[in-house]
This record gives structure tokens, sequence and C-alpha cells, in this order.
């Protein structure tokens, strides 16, 4: 019995790593067709072609309902949240799966920055904040790979994530404290005659919120894929081509390391946000 | 070369602008300097303030980001 499980395990193992190998190797012909497609010959830098918003399944005219790349792309990231967390908690095993170790790593890890952060009564919306981060996390790591869309490089998307941030966090405050929120505007241990242009600047610093909160995503990712891009269009002359695909390899690495923390610094900074507004007293 | 000197003046500008995010990165690499320091005099106390540094260091580059959206509505937006 326990030898048939070895065994059963070791073909387990055998068949993953055939996966990861059939994986790789598509990888790398989709990271060689996407630089074909840059490819015009010659010194051809296009990095923001990148970008583009095109319909998926063909044809140029883009309407509402339309199909896009971006679309597309923000489906394949919520499956994928879906499929971890629900192939993840499938076994429920004393003894994790790999799937399950990683869905219950993202769980613990999410719970207790929120309840580092925002504190024990912010526990209600730790849901909220664990879909953003994985939402977030997987549409970065799906932009990298080669020849597909980012969609987190868009203001669009993180501007709609950032505002319904806000919006929440302004209604939450302003339901769980009534009026004394605007305690948070008026700092009652500066001085008084500071108190009002405190106010002011307080004032301003709370609407900027969503401004930064979704550009910093937004421009952290298209900064790095832009940079990409311009070390793959270097590999097109004979010269620098080795140098340039070593630096892209480098600025790979740097990108999934970028890919991961923008994710976490929005999670984190929304705890943030939730912490004022639960307890808005400076 | 061609283009007027008003989109002259968007590009110099865009270039400067993009200066203010360079000057964010000495304040990120204050926050995460001094968060090594104190971090290698106490390192049992480090782990916990690992949320800390990133606050502080998402704060320090807000400011940094509005210059590079400054650069950003320079060069698309006007």
């Amino acid at each position: 019995m326990a030898a048939e499980q070895t065994n059963s395990g070791q073909a387990n193992r055998g068949n993953s790593r055939l996966i990861a190998y059939a994986l790789i190797t598509v990888a790398v012909v989709l990271f060689i067709l996407g630089l074909l497609d840059d490819y015009d010959g010659g010194l051809s830098i296009s990095p923001m072609k990148q970008f583009e918003v095109v319909p998926a399944l063909g044809g140029d005219m883009v309407h509402w309902y339309t199909v896009t790349n971006a679309t597309l792309f923000m489906g394949l990231a919520i499956l994928s949240v879906a499929a971890l967390m629900v192939l993840g908690t499938r076994g429920r095993a004393i003894i994790p799966s790999r799937a399950q170790s990683l869905a219950e790593l993202a769980y613990g890890f999410i719970r207790k920055m929120v309840e580092d952060v925002a504190g024990k009564d912010a526990l209600p919306y730790f849901p909220y904040i664990l879909t953003l981060f994985l939402f977030i996390l997987f549409g970065n790591f799906l932009g990298l790979i080669p020849g597909s869309f980012t969609t987190t490089s868009h203001f669009a998307v993180t501007m709609v994530l950032a505002l319904a941030v806000f919006v929440t966090v302004t209604l939450l405050g302003f339901i769980k404290n009534g009026t004394a929120f605007l305690s948070l505007f008026w700092v009652s241990s500066a001085p008084l005659v500071l108190r009002p242009v405190l106010a002011i600047i307080e004032l301003i610093s709370y609407f900027v919120r969503p401004v930064s909160h979704s550009v910093r995503l937004a421009g952290a990712i298209t900064a790095g894929h832009a940079v990409m891009k311009v070390f793959a269009g270097f590999a097109g002359v004979a010269m620098v081509a080795p140098l340039a695909i070593g630096g892209m390899v480098a600025i790979y690495a740097l990108e999934v390391l970028v890919a991961a923390i923008q994710a976490y610094v929005f999670a984190i900074l929304t705890c943030v946000y939730l912490k004022d507004a639960l307890h808005p007293h400076h | 070369m061609e283009g007027d000197i008003a989109s002259m003046g968007q590009y110099i500008g865009a270039g400067i602008a993009g200066l203010g995010a360079g000057l964010a990165a000495l304040g990120v690499g204050n926050v995460a300097g001094n968060f090594l320091a104190g971090a290698l005099r106490n390192p049992s106390a480090a782990a916990g303030q690992t949320a800390t540094l990133f606050i502080g260091i998402a704060f320090a580059e807000a400011l940094g980001i509005f210059s590079f959206l400054v650069a950003l509505l320079l060069m698309f937006a006007v």
C-alpha cells in the first residue's frame, strides 16, 4: 500500500514535471512569437504597442459589448483566482497539497495584514481586500506571460478599483461614525490656529488618494513593461543583442518582484484607508 | 525635425516633470535605508515593521507619481 502510494506520488511528480516543461516550452514559443510580432527589421522600438486595446476575436470595431483583450485577460484573472481557491480548498487536507498551500498562504498573509494594519474590527472587510489583492496579483502575473496583455497597466482599470475603494471607505466612515468621521480632517492634537490650514491640507490629501492609489499601480506596471519592450527592440541589433537579452532577463526578474509588491501595496493602502474610516480620531 | 514651439515646450516640460520621479527615488531610498539601519540594530523588531515600511515607501512614492502624471498629461493629454 505504502509502496503503491510512493509510486503514484512519483508518477504524479513526473506528470507535473512534464506539465511544467510543456508550459515553459509554450512560454518560450510565445515569447519568440511576441518578439517577431513587433519586429519590422532593424532597430524598431514601439514600446507602447503592447498596451493597445484591440478586439480579442478579430474585427476592428470596439463596441460596448465587444470582447477586447482587456476583457479577456480580466476574465482570465478572475478564472485563475477562482480556480486557485476552489481547487485549493477542495481537498481540505491536514498536510496541504501545493494548490492548497498556495491558497492558504495568500489567505493567511492577507488576513494577518488586515488584522495588523487596520485592526480586528476591520476583519469583516477582509474578503474585499483579499479579492482586490488576488485580482491585481493575477492581472500582473498574467501580463508577464510573453505576448499577453496587462490589464493593470491601464489607468481605466486601476482607477475603477481605486474609486471603488474610495467610495466604499468614505461611505463606511460615515455609516460607522456619522458626522464624527469629519474629525479625520480636524486635527485636534494641533494648535487651534493651525487647524483650519491642516484641515484644507488633509481634505486635499484625502481626495487625492484614489489618484495616487491607482496611478502607482498602473504607472509601475506600464513603466516596467515599456522598459522590457525597449530592451527587446535593442535585441534586433546584432552588436548589442546578447547584452540586451541579458538585461531583459534581469528586468523580467525585477518585474516579477514588482508585480507582487504592487499588488501588496495596493492591498495594504486599502487597509490604511479602512483604518482611517473605522477610527477617524487622530 | 518638425513641430512647433508649443510642442517643444510640452516635451521639455515632460522631461522636467520626469525629474520629480527621480527625486522621489531619493525619498524611497531614505525610507528603505533607515529601515535597514534600524532593522540591523534590532533584528527581532524588524519583522513586525515591514508593513510600516511599505506604507512609508508608498507615501514617499506618491508625490513622485504626481510628477509622473504631469509628464504623462503633457505628453498625451495637452
